[in-house]
């Protein structure tokens, strides 16, 4: 073995260490890597932690009820309770924000990366997304109680799914509108010259050039702002997601808008604080919750890793 | 665009490359109607400061300012001790920087530092899954496993597993991820001839990373933890969850005992009844709190955007 050019390398490189550290160990060092090491695993091992109790303890309620717990409505009985209402609101809500915030979030970013020059209204407008995204959610649960519930109550119906989905809309919007403007700006100055320079004006650069390019990151920054949106619990109840238990009333597409609603995080809460014989369906509703985020986020890593461009 | 220089064909004027009066306007339209988007963030942040501040002053004006000093927060009772829940939310703040800082810190010195380009690619990913775990789930497991497990030993018999310290951790686990990419951004960023002077010197890994890359990189360090810290006070569900108070809390920083912040006294009152609405100031107090909150984590966010900035001049 130590006959190869490699290893007598390596062993010669290994010497010259040697003689530079003189023949010891730093300890320090090593107990220091080792340190990080040890917070590192120890983050890593919370999330295993977590995703062990919670599968452990949630996929025997599924196993056992199967398809009735994820269709039956809420109920007071924890054996008969179920997430299905819990699932179609929350998918209304997704459509809330696919529809406004992404044409929306998008749009803006298009805006403040193509068309914006530097000017104070530009700053005043970049200031203004920065800090939306940083308000706390529960904020925008007050801010939907204030607007749509209370002063727009005759068009949203009150605590409505109309009003649950234009908060989380507007919850999401900012973090859209950032994801999309780093995915234009990663797109090089040359495509856009290039399309200039055939003649073509701002928005066909735009739609013909830009937007394809920056499509990859784009998908990926709105799909994972949805999983946030998905996961969002605080303001759905300052805004009136149902707690307890409601009849099914969608039998108009207004019935539905103005009707009550109630979805998955929410529901996950409400069982939380109920007495220990709802202990297994919390599990089983969040061993839900979190296998639809896992895909959605899968399937985002996949977009970024699929069409990833490097330039 | 620029205009042509003499030895162009000189008929040409700035008219004809313009385009066809219908494809200006189509131009203008589309401009417009990116502008209107991006316009509705200035609107979103106007109507946030105004429906808080309208009901807030509302508050202010007909509660007995006295009752704001008094030590406990009882809505229902008209007892609005804003300080109670002050300390609350900076008990279970302080309690997650507690977890979150190091465990966030070491491993965004490990990822920027000592990892291999293939830990990276698979640690990174499962950081943003940490990330993205919902805060109910984890309000759920700080209440049915970190208090029984963890908190327990450490504060025997704490009330029925409701107390700030099991809240504090969940917190923590929830900003930790926060903590470590944005650290791990500004330590990345740090130029590598700074790296490569210092192991010219002789200087081994651990000097340099302690030595040269944290003191170069301590702004976005400083903006990871600041940030870490607004996430932490403006989080609601980990503390509705575990640290107890329901309905009202009496003033108290006891990490063993139940508590209750300004986010989870907001929820606690959405909760609690339909009647918010009704004649007591519960209603107008839900929009104060909110303004407090508002107003907390805007200012941690302007310094630490002042802080990443300042980051991103340098290198």
């Amino acid at each position: 073995m130590a006959s190869t050019p490699r290893a007598q390398a390596r062993t010669g490189a290994e010497s010259v260490r040697r003689a530079i550290e003189g023949g010891r160990t730093d300890w320090w060092s090593v107990t220091f890597q080792g340190f990080l090491v040890l917070l590192l695993l120890l983050t890593l091992g919370v999330l295993a932690w977590l995703l062990t109790v919670v599968f452990v303890n949630g996929v025997p309620v599924l196993a056992e009820r199967g398809f009735d717990f994820l269709t039956s409505p809420l109920a007071s009985r924890a054996e008969a309770a179920g997430v299905g209402q819990a699932i179609v609101g929350s998918l209304y809500l997704m459509f809330f924000v696919v529809i406004l915030s992404f044409p929306l979030g998008i749009g803006a970013a298009v805006y403040l990366e193509e068309y914006a020059h530097d000017s104070w209204s530009t700053r005043l407008i970049n200031t203004g997304v920065r800090n939306l995204a940083g308000v706390p959610s529960i904020v925008y649960g007050l801010l939907g109680l204030a607007i749509f519930v209370v002063a727009l109550a005759d068009f949203t119906g009150g605590r409505s799914l109309t009003s649950g989905g234009l908060t989380m809309a507007i919850l999401v919007l900012p973090i859209v509108i950032i994801t999309s403007a780093e995915a234009l700006r990663a797109v090089p100055e040359a495509i856009r010259e290039a399309a200039f320079g055939v003649g073509a004006t701002r928005w066909e650069v735009v739609r013909s050039h830009v937007l394809p390019y920056a499509a990859p990151g784009i998908f990926t920054g709105t799909i994972l702002s949805m999983a946030r949106a998905f996961g969002e619990t605080a303001p759905l109840i300052l805004v009136g997601a149902v707690i307890g238990g409601f009849n099914v009333e969608y039998d108009s597409v207004v019935g539905t808008l103005q009707g009550r609603y109630t979805a998955l995080p929410t529901v996950v809460y409400d069982w939380a604080r109920k007495p220990a014989s709802f202990g297994p369906n919390v599990y089983a509703a969040i061993v839900v919750l979190i296998v639809v985020l896992l895909l959605v986020n899968a399937l985002a890593i996949y977009l970024r890793n699929r069409f990833e461009q490097r330039w | 665009m620029t205009a042509s220089s003499s030895a162009q064909p000189p008929r040409l004027s700035i008219g004809d490359l313009r385009g066809s009066p219908a494809r200006r306007r189509k131009e203008f339209g589309v401009r417009l109607l990116f502008l209107a988007a991006a316009s509705l963030s200035i609107v979103i942040s106007f109507l946030i400061i105004l429906s808080l501040a309208g009901e807030a002053w509302t508050f202010i004006s007909q509660v007995d300012l006295p009752l704001l000093i008094e030590r406990g927060w009882f809505p229902r009772r008209d007892l609005y001790s804003v300080q109670t829940i002050v300390a609350g939310t900076f008990t279970v703040a302080a309690i997650g920087m507690l977890v979150a800082a190091p465990l966030g810190l070491g491993a965004a010195i490990y990822l920027s530092e000592y990892a291999s380009t293939r830990v990276r690619r698979t640690v990174k990913p499962i950081l943003e899954i940490l990330a993205g775990i919902p805060s109910v789930v984890l309000g759920y497991f700080a209440l049915q496993v970190i208090s029984p497990t963890i908190v327990d030993p450490i504060c025997p018999g704490a009330t029925e597993g409701f107390n700030m310290a099991a809240a504090g951790i969940g917190v923590g686990i929830l900003i930790t991820p926060l903590i470590a990419s944005v650290a791990e951004d500004a330590m990345y960023a740090v130029p590598r001839s700074l790296r490569e002077a210092s192991y010219g010197l002789g200087a081994r890994k651990r000097t340099t990373s302690l030595k040269i890359v944290f003191p170069a990189a301590i702004s976005g360090i400083v903006a990871a933890l600041i940030l870490g810290l607004s996430r932490g006070i403006g989080e609601t569900m980990v503390v509705s969850i575990a640290a107890g108070a329901t309905g009202g809390s009496l003033f108290s920083v006891n990490p063993c005992a139940p508590g209750q912040t300004m986010t989870a006294a907001m929820t606690a009152l959405a909760t609690g009844s339909d009647q918010v609405r009704g004649a007591t100031l519960a209603f107008p107090s839900l929009f104060f709190v909110g303004m407090l909150l508002f107003i907390f984590t805007l200012a941690l966010n302007l310094v630490a955007d002042r802080f990443v900035r300042r980051v991103r001049i340098r290198y």
